[in-house]
């Protein structure tokens, strides 16, 4: 037995000695890489695991197809993109963990990322910091771009979502009154919730109960249980998906025949995967619908499709176009140091986005109108656009 | 009034599921005065060990009750086996060691199978196939109940049955009581306590991994960490029924679990998790031995 123990200590330590070995040749190969003059390298930060994992994976393939097709084109002055992604599993320190490796290591030029705000909000202090351009593809509350002047986004903000479905389900499905569910553990869910509430009441509709959840939690019934008790015509849950799937779920268990409404966090193919067939009927605002029949979405779609073998998501489409509008800033800036790159991104105006035509305005913030999607029985059919 | 009773109802079937996963941990505390804090982690592999089991025989395609007993059948056998595994690496040369080298070990163990589990079966989280379904339908009018949900307290009364049964019925339990009073008088006596001791862990984790699966099949949604809060809180039940207490631990756990419904149902969502830690500290400081406890208690 004393053997045995005293071989796996020495199995664990050269394990360890391993591990570090490999960790010092990385470093110095991105170290050496970096400085080249040949290349120009980004950092992406995105959940590549964790709960929210495929907000990760498809913005990751996203941004991968743009630059992708820009270095075929043959990059931006000269010189190509490199790509170095860092997965923060979700987590917020992680993400500014990531941060500060990509930007002190790497010496990146410019950053991606992330969708989640939580995790945005998490990286934009650092970035803004150390002089480094960030685009976020989706992160849509409003206080991550005001974290500073290099700071931007490409999505819409989150009072302009919440009042898209406000104005939905007061126009469209024609209802009084709405019960809430909100996550409170998330600054997305949170901003969502409060900005539908503004909208809806000042439209005349009523909430009828403001109830809250924590993201991780499995039972919802309790909360259900109250809402029931107060016969709304539809429960917004601006949640994430895969506690929006257990949700539906749990809601139609207690004979909550209603349809659910949420937002850009609903968008991932494992929503109707544990939603089933409870979550059909519901809607959710959205920043693309692939039945869009516009020449830029459809090529978009199908370059996709050729690539990665699945119709692109909306945070695929939001990560392809963040990767876009950042070549397209460094095209026109005049040089790549990170001032001039800086204030080419702020002067982006009307570009022809697969998620619509992006402006950025005077917060880094896009105007941009939304869709509604219908939630059916194999994929999301497509409502209406609501312009700002 | 009827809010009262569906408070009720919930409350109910959530605590059936603390119990099904706090009967185990309250089993391997009655003989080894550990706190295994890898068990919720067994219940985590036992819903992984299903899910795989039913992909590879295409079961969610044909739901039936047989496909729910094969999946609980090898979730089972899977977890027993990973428990004596557990014992008898990580515990057994512990054994004559303090015991709070053994509770680090538990914790340690516990975070080596939920990160390799991020590891083998990917972080995010997975869909449970639905194998089983019940059509009956019991709702009274507004009152509605989850068949599968009755099922599991079914289920947890019964087990909690058979453990009391094999405890204090058969040879292996007086062996076990045995074991649990006095390892080394029980060897003396010769009750191959290794033994016991083996048996007594993979009880416990394949009541987990039964756990796993009908966790699985009532909220089915899996990841490598959904075991870290149900443990803990199944852990909390254990102790407010009395640890090392078998009904003690089934009616702690519908305490817990009645407790957090209402609360989160009147208005506190937040306080969720809150509770059951004030819960565990109140017990702790008004009454250690718990509910059911008592110097006398025969502890298995």
């Amino acid at each position: 037995m004393k053997k045995l123990t005293r071989f796996s200590a020495l199995a664990l330590t050269l394990l360890a000695i391993a591990g570090c070995t490999k960790k010092d040749t990385t470093t110095t190969n991105t170290n050496s890489t970096a400085a080249s003059a040949t290349e120009i390298v980004v950092g992406e930060v995105g959940s590549m695991t964790g709960s929210e994992a495929t907000f990760g994976t498809s913005t990751h393939q996203g941004i991968e197809l743009a630059f992708e097709q820009i270095n075929a084109a043959g990059g931006v002055k000269g010189k190509k993109f490199r790509v170095i992604t860092l997965d923060d599993q979700g987590k917020p320190d992680e993400a500014a963990t990531a941060v500060t490796k990509l930007i002190t290591q790497d010496k990146i030029a410019a950053l991606l990322g992330e969708v989640a705000s939580s995790r945005s909000l998490a990286m934009a202090p650092i970035a803004q910091a150390h002089g480094v351009p960030m685009i976020t593809p989706s992160s849509t509350n409003p206080k991550v771009t005001e974290q500073g002047d290099y700071i931007f986004r490409v999505c819409f903000i989150d009072p302009f979502q919440g009042t898209v479905m406000a104005k939905f389900a007061k126009e469209n499905l024609k209802i009084k009154n709405v019960a809430i569910l909100r996550d409170v553990k998330n600054d997305y869910s949170v901003g969502l919730a409060d900005f539908f509430t503004q909208t809806f009441t000042k439209n005349g509709g009523t909430i009828v109960v403001d109830q809250s959840y924590s993201a991780g939690d499995m039972d919802f019934k309790s909360q259900l249980t109250a809402i029931r008790a107060k016969k709304p015509e539809a429960i917004y849950v601006p949640g994430y998906y895969t506690e929006v799937g257990l949700i539906a779920r749990q809601a139609k268990e207690l004979g909550l025949n209603v349809p659910l409404m949420g937002g850009d966090g609903w968008d991932s193919p494992k929503l109707t995967e544990i939603g089933g067939k409870s979550i059909e009927g519901s809607f959710f605002s959205n920043h693309y619908s692939p039945e869009d029949q516009s020449p830029v979405v459809q090529k978009f779609i199908a370059e996709y499709k050729t690539k990665y073998g699945v119709i692109p998501d909306g945070l695929a489409a939001m990560g392809y176009d963040a990767a876009k509008v950042l070549a397209d800033a460094m095209t026109r800036a005049p040089d790549l140091n990170s001032t001039s790159v800086k204030a080419a991104i702020a002067a982006t105006k009307e570009y022809p986005g697969v998620t619509g035509v992006i402006t950025l305005n005077e917060h880094r913030d896009p105007v941009k109108s939304a869709v509604v999607l219908k939630v059916a029985a194999g994929g999301y059919k497509y409502q209406t656009t609501v312009k700002p | 009034m009827i809010e009262f009773v569906q408070h009720l109802v919930n409350g109910l079937s959530l605590g059936a599921i603390y119990a099904l996963i706090a009967l185990g941990y309250t089993m391997v505390f009655g003989i080894l005065q550990l706190i295994n804090f890898a068990h919720g982690d067994v219940y985590m592999l036992g819903a992984f060990i299903g899910m795989y089991t039913s992909r590879a025989f295409h079961l969610a395609d044909h739901p039936s009750v047989w496909a729910l007993l094969l999946i609980l059948f090898t979730a089972m056998t899977g977890c027993a086996i990973v428990g004596f595994l557990i014992e008898r690496i990580a515990y057994r040369p512990l054994r004559k060691s303090p015991r709070i080298n053994l509770l680090i070990t538990a914790v340690g163990v516990s975070l080596f199978l939920e990160f390799s589990g991020q590891l083998v079966f990917g972080a995010d989280p997975k869909f449970f196939p639905q194998v089983f379904s019940i059509n009956a339908d019991f709702s009274f009018g507004e009152l509605k109940i989850n068949p599968l949900q009755v099922l599991v307290f079914g289920i947890s009364i019964t087990l909690m049955t058979i453990l009391q049964t094999i405890i204090y019925k058969t040879r292996a339990g007086r062996a076990m009581r045995a074991a649990s009073f006095s390892h080394d008088l029980a060897s003396l006596m010769g009750i191959p306590t290794d033994r016991v001791i083996s048996f007594t862990f993979m009880l416990g984790s394949a009541l987990a991994g039964a756990a796993g699966v009908l966790v699985g099949l009532i909220y089915p949604k899996i990841e490598p960490l959904m075991g870290s809060m149900p443990g803990l809180k199944a852990f909390v039940a254990a102790v407010l029924g009395g640890i090392g207490n078998v009904t003690g631990a089934v009616v702690g756990a519908l305490i817990l679990g009645l407790s957090e419904s209402f609360l989160v149902g009147y208005g506190y969502p937040t306080f969720r998790d809150a509770l059951a830690f004030a819960l565990l500290i109140l017990i702790l400081l008004f009454k250690p031995t718990g509910l059911f406890g008592s110097k006398r208690t025969e502890k298995v």
